[in-house]
């Protein structure tokens, strides 16, 4: 899958004088990880398709340090969170969007008390809000009618109240929106947060994104839509775990939107 | 001698409201062992949160069986209560229903108070069935052993106990009145303890008395020692469910705080004009240097101490814990039993010793063990749950904080994923220079 997109940075901007009107912050999983790079293209083809006038900061971006934090180690996280709030402060942004809950949550609500206050969505907001403009057009296309439920990321839904916004792209696509037994606020995490990601397990019975995957499951879907890359990758393991991945898909539901359309 | 049933009465009110206030005394020392957080703020909003969910009840709701039967048992316990204001007054002056005069509302009351202690009677058994023949998961976790499964059912026992004393009480009152004993005034409506009549039925006057007498006096006893049985178990949320709302966070469930002695750190080390060698100003105080993260129950805040104290072990943030679920060691209701359990310890050495002795324990391994801590995924189920806005996430990260950035005992797992940060600015080993490499993939 060799397919070049055209992403400007920070840095090209300021050369040529001018400000974007939003900065997309793409995370260490969406610059890093093989699956989360697709989502990352996906969404950059939205924007485009959308005339959104965008920049990275690319190799000037670093973690956000929110794994650090919710390991305990708050001196990594502050010392990330100032470098970062020193470049994004240089370049005076105003407004961030990120595909990842994990950096939205705490580019939002962590970074204002150490000097970086912008104005964050996350990309299933953002997307909602250019559909509310007028500047997307998402309806019907190859997904209509299709079985797909949302899995709620912790740190969008719980953590930040955004329940919403991925619910209503879903519906315009013309899906069959199925919800699972435990989801919005009673949702059940896929195992990844709070740095687990990052670690084996401690011992138990059973792995957490298994027992999510079966909540998934239960809604007979053909598609697991995620609003987050490491939610995604616990379910598609969930997924393989019991063996539906000839049947079963996660998406991120910017990549259903971009596809929908053929993108 | 007719004023000893009085002079007994009036010694008995100021013992049990006596010890139960010593014990207040205790809590309050207790939870300002904390450290100090600010939650003056936002008055509105907190009074708000304490309305809808202390007094209203808003997040019992959401598990409807157990809410619907816990407002039945509130709103009897808040309302019987108006009963308690009678007979201290009926005690101390010794008179009998000195509110009989209100007439037709008094009938109202007496009638509304017999029909909710039968409810209350009614809720208390279903609770207990429950616990102890349906055998709710969450009332048998292994933290629930001993101690806490006994002090669930006494309360419920109490209850019921105290139910059924304050309707027989009104029953042979009502027989009384009907045979024109003396002092009994003819008042109240008894729509549910008129059905235990024939219970009493051809008992003497003499002996009516002496069962409405024991009733009574039973009943106010159980009432006092109900209180003060309080502070013992885990039933203090009574009172403090309502300062622990309005205390709650307000920001959002994803927010952590954030720590200031690190910020003053992470300042002087970005600060290029520092000087690192630099003697401390006259000004500042060269104590120890401050802790990061918490150990023990003083490392905690007071709002994190005031949660231990609610905590009424429902078990709802266990239940809902996705490490629970899939068999891990974490619950976070046994975070909060254990705070406090630490927190009364350090208590009642205080108690002994005047001042704080070293008794070689803490809350991290002695109580809760770091296998514990590194379980959680800070998903905040547990946190939106609890029906008394507690937060045992923020001491898990608390602990978390400690094991790493005072003892760099992290899992080795996590210490390359940080280490990693620090080296290249993202949690996996890949260059920061290879940051956009996605776009031409």
């Amino acid at each position: 899958m060799s397919e070049t997109v055209k992403v400007p940075t920070m840095a090209e901007y300021m050369a040529e004088g001018k400000r974007p009107e939003v900065l997309f912050w793409v995370g260490c999983a969406g610059s890093f990880d093989d699956r989360a790079k697709k989502i990352t293209k996906a969404f950059v083809k939205l924007l485009h398709n959308a005339n959104v006038d965008f920049a990275v900061l690319g190799t000037e971006e670093s973690c956000t340090g929110d794994p650090a934090k919710r390991a305990g180690n708050e001196f990594l996280f502050q010392m990330q969170a100032v470098t970062n709030i020193e470049v994004m402060n240089a370049y005076e942004i105003e407004k961030v969007v990120t595909a990842c809950p994990h950096c939205f949550n705490t580019l939002k609500n962590e970074y204002p008390v150490l000097g970086g206050d912008y104005e964050v969505m996350h990309h299933t907001q953002f997307l909602k809000s250019l559909l509310d403009e007028g500047r997307l057009k998402v309806e019907g296309g190859k997904f209509k009618g299709k079985r797909i439920t949302f899995h709620d990321p912790c740190y969008l839904g719980r953590a930040n109240n955004v329940y919403e916004a991925p619910r209503d792209l879903l519906r315009k696509l013309e899906v069959e929106l199925l919800e699972m037994k435990r989801c919005k606020r009673n949702g059940l995490c896929c195992g990844a947060g709070g740095a687990q990601m990052f670690k084996e397990p401690e011992p138990g019975n059973k792995d957490i994104n298994v027992e999510r995957t079966e909540d998934a499951l239960e809604t007979k879907p053909d598609i697991i839509a995620a609003g987050c890359p490491f939610c995604n990758t616990m379910m598609t393991d969930g997924v393989k775990s019991k063996e539906k991945e000839e049947s079963v898909q996660v998406m991120d539901v910017a990549e259903l939107i971009a596809n929908a359309q053929d993108l | 001698m007719q004023y000893i049933p009085n002079i007994l009465f009036i010694l008995v009110l100021i013992a049990g409201i006596g010890y139960f206030t010593k014990n207040v005394r205790k809590v309050i020392r207790n939870i300002r062992l904390g450290k100090d957080v600010d939650r003056s703020d936002n008055k509105g909003e907190r009074f708000k949160n304490m309305a809808m969910i202390a007094l209203g009840q808003s997040k019992m709701v959401r598990r409807p069986v157990a809410g619907i039967l816990h407002i039945v048992v509130y709103l009897g316990f808040i309302i019987i209560n108006i009963e308690v204001l009678e007979i201290i007054i009926d005690g101390i002056f010794g008179t009998h229903r000195i509110f009989a005069f209100l007439g037709g509302l008094y009938d109202f009351l007496i009638g509304a108070f017999e029909i909710l202690a039968f409810l209350v009677f009614v809720g208390v058994v279903l609770f207990w069935i429950r616990r102890n023949v349906i055998k709710l998961k969450r009332f048998w976790n292994p933290e629930m052993k001993g101690w806490p499964k006994n002090d669930g059912n006494f309360i419920l026992y109490f209850e019921m106990v105290l139910m059924t004393l304050f309707l027989v009480m009104n029953a042979s009152d009502l027989q009384l009145q009907a045979l024109g004993a003396d002092h009994y005034v003819k008042a109240g409506a008894y729509p549910v303890s008129q059905y235990l009549l024939p219970l009493l039925d051809g008992m003497s006057e003499t002996a009516l008395i002496l069962i409405e007498r024991t009733c009574w006096w039973l009943h106010i006893v159980g009432i006092l020692v109900f209180l003060n049985y309080l502070y013992f178990s885990k039933h203090l949320h009574i009172l403090l469910a309502f300062p622990n709302t309005y205390y709650g966070d307000l920001n959002p469930k994803g927010e952590l705080d954030n720590l200031e002695a690190v910020t003053k750190e992470v300042q002087l080390m970005m600060d290029p004009s520092a000087d690192p060698f630099a003697a401390p100003a006259d000004d500042q105080q060269e104590g120890e240097p401050e802790k990061f993260g918490a150990s023990d129950v003083a490392d905690l805040n007071w709002v994190q101490l005031l949660n231990a104290y609610t905590c009424t072990e429902c078990g709802r943030c266990t239940s809902e814990c996705p490490a629970n679920q899939t068999g891990k060691k974490l619950s976070p209701r046994k975070i909060m039993m254990d705070t406090r359990d630490r927190l009364k310890e350090v208590g009642d050495n205080i108690d002994k010793n005047g001042s704080f002795v070293d008794d070689g324990k803490q809350l991290l391994n002695d109580y809760i063990t770091p296998e514990e801590l590194w379980a959680c995924t800070s998903c905040n189920a547990c946190v939106e749950t609890c029906p008394v806005s507690i937060s045992p996430l923020s001491i898990i990260i608390d602990m978390r904080r400690y094991l790493v950035m005072e003892q760099s005992a992290a899992p080795s797992d996590l210490n390359n994923m940080m280490t990693n940060i620090e080296n290249n600015g993202a949690p996996w080993p890949f260059n920061q220079m290879d940051r956009l490499n996605w776009s031409n993939e």
